[in-house]
């Protein structure tokens, strides 16, 4: 086993075994997640596609949607209604929602086309659905909070089916306190710790590889070294 | 902005115009993405930053 | 054993790298995406469509205001006999058979919604108002067959109502002293006192619309608002927003269920819908498990435009190592 690249002197001291809880999330981050993956400067040049950067746009709509949202829980939920400002803060916020959900959607068309779920990323898959849902349910937590009449006729109309399958017990559409909690702190704060997952999924395995051509069914060419695989090959 | 959209009627489904938008815009960025070149490289052997790995 | 790190190493191995800088592109996304936001928000603005009030029901369909009003003192209003989580009753419980998720957990809300939208704003309006006063304790004085009887008989009426210069007119008839609770409390809802009432129960803060909002969804009124604004479920309304914004277009195949066969005429359309998004929900997570979902990449061959300089350099440099 090969020491990585990258190790600082402090942890190559020899001594008594490093049993602490500190030494052993530090082990865990070296051999998984080392600043060259997680930070790197280069990439397989297959990245070369402009269908590579959906995830990142949806990330930085995100960073517009927080960033505005901060600013419109700053000043409560009446400033937007009332103040100039406010309005625009809001529709900073409104229209970041729209790019988040678009390039979201893009990312995932993306990615499903590419089977980025191959060489063990089913995990990075799954925690990526997790990201978009708990998205939804906090822009439905946003729609019932803004005190207007949009806000009224969701909480008024979604209530039956939220009710249907038993959370209206425990999730108040009607409840503009609880919504708007769980939009402003709760459900934010699970985005990021989900999205923060998904991101370092990626960064520990790294992109997958493009879908291989079909082997072809001529034994002869498949004994060569493979120049020969991919020539006029379809999937 | 306030007045109500256009609503039109495509079969069973009844769209907004702007929600329409919405969705044609996202078919455009994909197919763009799809077909336009991405910088530097789309011939790799001419990239000088090139690294075998 | 072999950590991750180097697993990825060897994944990757014998292919060309180039430089990428993900930092950089990440300010790059930022920037693009933040002027085209900016963009947006400057043209377009945002929808603030202001929301309706009790005061506005009562003074724009005071009948309609009475009605809902007589069936919530009756109990027979559709929040009234709505069930979990908001009051006793099952009619608005939804089920699959035996399954009935809405019935598990009771009624959390334990509304009482003569006492909430009618009884309640009234005794506390009460004080300094005589005729009021005594139709309140007439009222509460009688059996609850009596009770019925008025109620009915006045909802019957209601439908020939006329309203002019605010008051609701039915023809004469023996209605106890519903007539006078009535009057008395679509006065207080054009003063719009009747908001406050029923929003705070006698409380100082609120955050809980729950009695105000089932109180406004429970008449004609309200739904019309959202009808001509194509937000009504039949009209694939969970798509769409106010004004000429664009609405959540990503709930495109939720709303699509309620416009065909069977859950646009079923009572438990909800709960068929959510089932069924949830079954198809977690298709999409498993993607990677389930056979022909995860085929169909290979066989509509979009991978081979993203990835075609890769095939390409392929051809003619043979691939990278095998292993």
């Amino acid at each position: 086993m090969s020491a990585p690249s990258s190790t600082p002197a402090t942890t190559s001291v020899p001594g008594p075994a490093d049993t602490t809880w500190a030494g052993a999330v530090r082990r865990f981050l070296e051999r998984n997640l080392p600043l060259t993956h997680l930070l790197p400067s280069r990439q397989p040049f297959f990245v070369g596609s402009w269908v590579y950067i959906f995830g990142v746009v949806a990330i930085t709509s995100l960073v517009w949607v927080v960033g505005s949202g901060i600013v419109l829980a700053s000043f409560g939920p009446g400033w937007w209604h009332i103040e100039a400002m406010g309005r625009f803060v809001n529709s900073m916020h409104f229209w970041s929602v729209q790019l988040l959900f678009l390039f979201t959607a893009l990312h995932l068309w993306g990615q499903y086309f590419m089977a980025s779920w191959r060489d063990g990323r089913a995990p990075t898959w799954i925690v990526g659905v997790l990201v978009f849902l708990i998205a939804l349910v906090t822009g439905f937590t946003g729609y019932v909070s803004q005190q207007n009449f949009d806000a009224q006729w969701i909480a008024i109309n979604a209530k039956d089916g939220i009710n249907a399958t038993g959370a209206g017990s425990f999730f108040n559409v009607l409840d503009f306190g609880q919504m708007y909690g769980l939009h402003v702190a709760v459900l934010p704060a699970t985005v990021a710790v989900a999205l923060a997952i998904h991101v370092m999924l990626v960064r520990i395995r790294g992109v997958v590889k493009p879908i291989e051509p079909p082997a072809p069914k001529d034994a002869a060419a498949q004994a060569t070294s493979g120049s020969g695989t991919a020539k006029g090959g379809k999937a | 902005m306030d007045t109500p959209a256009t609503y039109l009627e495509l079969g069973f489904i009844v769209i907004s115009v702007p929600n329409l938008l919405v969705i044609l815009t996202m078919v455009g960025i994909f197919i763009a993405a799809l077909l336009a070149p991405f910088p530097g490289h789309h011939a790799i052997e001419e990239d000088g930053d090139v690294r075998p790995e | 054993m072999s950590t991750a790190a180097e697993r990825q190493e060897a994944y990757h191995r014998g292919i060309p790298t180039v430089r990428f800088d993900l930092i950089r592109e990440f300010f790059l996304a930022l920037a693009g995406s933040g002027l085209v936001i900016l963009v947006l928000a400057l043209l377009m603005s945002s929808p603030d469509d202001p929301s309706v009030t009790i005061q506005q029901w009562s003074q724009q369909d005071p009948v309609d205001f009475v009605t809902t009003a007589t069936s919530e003192l009756g109990g027979t209003s559709f929040s009234a006999t709505y069930g979990p989580p908001y009051t006793d009753g099952t009619d608005a419980v939804q089920a699959v058979g035996p399954f009935a998720p809405q019935a598990w957990f009771g009624n959390a809300v334990h509304l009482d919604t003569a006492q909430e939208f009618v009884l309640g704003p009234l005794g506390m309006a009460a004080p300094g108002n005589p005729e009021l006063t005594a139709a309140l304790a007439t009222y509460k004085a009688a059996d609850a067959a009596t009770q019925q009887a008025w109620l009915t008989a006045y909802t019957d009426a209601l439908g020939s109502a006329t309203a002019a210069d605010g008051q609701v007119t039915v023809p004469a008839g023996d209605y106890g002293p519903v007539p006078v609770l009535m009057v008395n409390l679509l006065a207080i809802g054009h003063t719009g006192g009747l908001d406050g009432l029923v929003l705070s129960g006698g409380n100082f803060y609120a955050t809980n619309y729950t009695a105000p909002l089932l109180f406004l969804g429970d008449g004609g009124y309200f739904p019309a608002l959202g009808e001509s604004q194509h937000m009504l479920g039949s009209q694939w309304g969970m798509m769409n927003e106010t004004g000429s914004y664009p609405g959540q277009a990503w709930l495109w195949l939720f709303s699509m269920w309620y416009q065909v066969p069977p859950f646009n005429t079923a009572p438990n359309a909800d709960l068929l819908v959510v089932m069924l998004m949830g079954l198809l929900t977690l298709g999409l997570i498993l993607v990677p498990f389930i056979p022909i979902l995860r085929d169909i990449p290979r066989w509509i061959p979009i991978h081979r435009l993203i990835w075609r300089d890769y095939y390409r350099w392929r051809r003619t440099h043979g691939g990278p190592p095998a292993g």
